[in-house]
């Protein structure tokens, strides 16, 4: 993965390796059992910078690349899905302020650098049946230079910690619900009443319960660019490729602990391999798989940036990440459970070095993450159509 | 072209499913701040190839090409459609 990086590029990715290692891994399980946000990785991060590194390089970031900043999501999943999915989100942000360079923005690009603010989405919304692509919320006709929202959230990943949201709504009181816009708020400048618990199946340190969200902002906080395009270019498939690596992560950490089991299993009886190898070496391949879809729709990514933006539009193109995210949240649960047939019960227990079942869980949250349905939905509606996919 | 742009809002009143009457729109309007949805974007699309019997390119399939009445038009100029 390492062939064609910058320096700054191979930097983040040796400091994501080591925060997961040092940090993001040993707290891994208190965050899980306990739901609790990780705070001790993000305070890792941000004291390595790696908040800021989507920022332009003259805004005084990285300007890390998307295939260094999908590293690091890989390598922070392979310790700790919690801690790697919030980067991953958070870089998610970043990165459609940084391809959606609005100049009103540049001050606050500059603000991640010094202030390493952490930055959490509000898309999802009551009342939208889990489209994205709709708002019932809107930002009010400007009073002075002022405008207001509101939205009710049914998750908002990291609420209570992030210092900054960007929030999707109608444009103006009139519009359709599909004339969208993202909007930058500050900690300081919202009311946040929490509506849910946050006790899940897995992915438990995201901490992601609802929220009844008001804010009240200057309206040059409003971004000019139609949320349709930001979202087509930018926030859908860098969300599908960033999740997804972190997907891998947990798949690869939880086939690596089915890896040492089989070994230890082999030690203790040398000669013929043990039973559970043979299962093993299935888990390799559909692990391979996995791996594959992620990297290729990584690399299709990287091209299709490089050389015309515009074709993000395309349904052929977007129905090639919506397969992305569908098959990778789709196999990485099979990856999961398939590491846990080859340690049996030291597998399902909590507290072995071959215990898989945080893992389990915490792929299971993948097909949720935009709902698999909803996007059949979608791709189902564009296949009538659409030529070559 | 009136002709052929007649033909087009045709097909966007019996599928574009908008939220105003398509003839109160001018030919360069959004038809997506119209409340055309993307699903119904897409019936759009299949009435468009039906109507006039071409087939579009998936490099046209997008959604700015289906904005309004004049890029459907347009679009339809590329494929050999004449007014």
């Amino acid at each position: 993965m390492s062939i064609g990086l910058a320096t700054d590029d191979q930097a983040l990715i040796e400091a994501s390796r080591r925060i997961a290692e040092e940090v993001a891994g040993p707290n891994a399980d208190d965050v899980d059992r306990n739901a609790r946000f990780p705070r001790e990785a993000v305070d890792a991060m941000r004291e390595a910078g790696l908040l800021s590194v989507h920022v332009p390089t003259e805004l005084g970031g990285a300007g890390a690349s998307t295939e260094a900043v999908a590293a690091a999501c890989f390598e922070l999943g392979r310790r700790c899905g919690a801690s790697a999915m919030v980067f991953a989100m958070h870089q998610i942000q970043i990165a459609c302020l940084a391809r959606h360079r609005e100049e009103p923005f540049d001050d606050y690009l500059r603000e991640v650098v010094g202030e390493q603010r952490l930055v959490a989405s509000i898309t999802s919304e009551v009342g939208t049946g889990g489209d994205m692509g709709s708002s019932v919320g809107c930002v009010t006709a400007p009073d002075n230079g002022i405008v207001t929202f509101e939205k009710q959230a049914p998750t908002i990943s990291y609420g209570d910690y992030a210092d900054s949201f960007l929030t999707t709504l109608r444009r103006t009181p009139d519009a359709e619900p599909n004339d969208q816009v993202l909007v930058l708020s500050h900690r300081d400048q919202m009311e946040m009443d929490p509506q849910s618990n946050w006790d899940p199946m897995g992915m438990r340190g995201t901490c992601s319960p609802g929220f009844v969200v008001r804010a009240t902002i200057p309206a040059e906080q409003v971004m000019t660019t139609p949320f349709a395009a930001i979202s087509d270019e930018s926030m859908t498939p860098l969300s599908h490729i960033y999740w997804s690596h972190v997907w891998l992560g947990v798949a690869t950490d939880a086939f690596d602990r089915a890896r040492a089991f089989v070994k230890a299993a082999a030690k203790r009886k040398p000669g013929a391999p043990p039973p559970a190898a043979t299962r093993l070496s299935e888990l390799m391949s559909k692990l391979s798989l996995l791996r594959a879809e992620v990297q290729l729709a990584l690399r299709e990514f990287e091209e299709i940036s490089a050389a015309d933006r515009s074709r993000f539009h395309e349904m052929a193109t977007i129905l090639r990440f919506n397969n992305l995210k569908i098959a990778a949240s789709e196999q990485a649960p099979i990856v999961c459970q398939g590491a846990m047939t080859v340690c049996g019960i030291m597998g399902y227990k909590n507290d072995t070095p071959f215990s898989v079942g945080r893992h389990l869980r915490d792929s299971m949250s993948a097909c949720l993450m935009v709902a698999n349905e909803r996007i059949h939905k979608t791709d189902a509606s564009l296949l009538l159509i659409a030529k070559g996919v | 072209m009136h002709v052929m742009k007649d033909r087009i809002r045709q097909v966007i009143k019996e599928h574009g499913h908008l939220s105003v009457d398509v003839d109160s729109l001018a030919d360069d309007a959004s038809l997506y701040q119209a409340g055309m949805t993307s699903h119904a974007s897409v019936n759009v699309m299949i009435a468009l190839e039906d109507s006039f019997d071409i087939e579009f390119l998936d490099s046209m399939l997008k959604r700015s090409v289906f904005e309004s009445v004049d890029s459907i038009a347009e679009a339809l100029g590329q494929v050999g459609v004449t007014a």
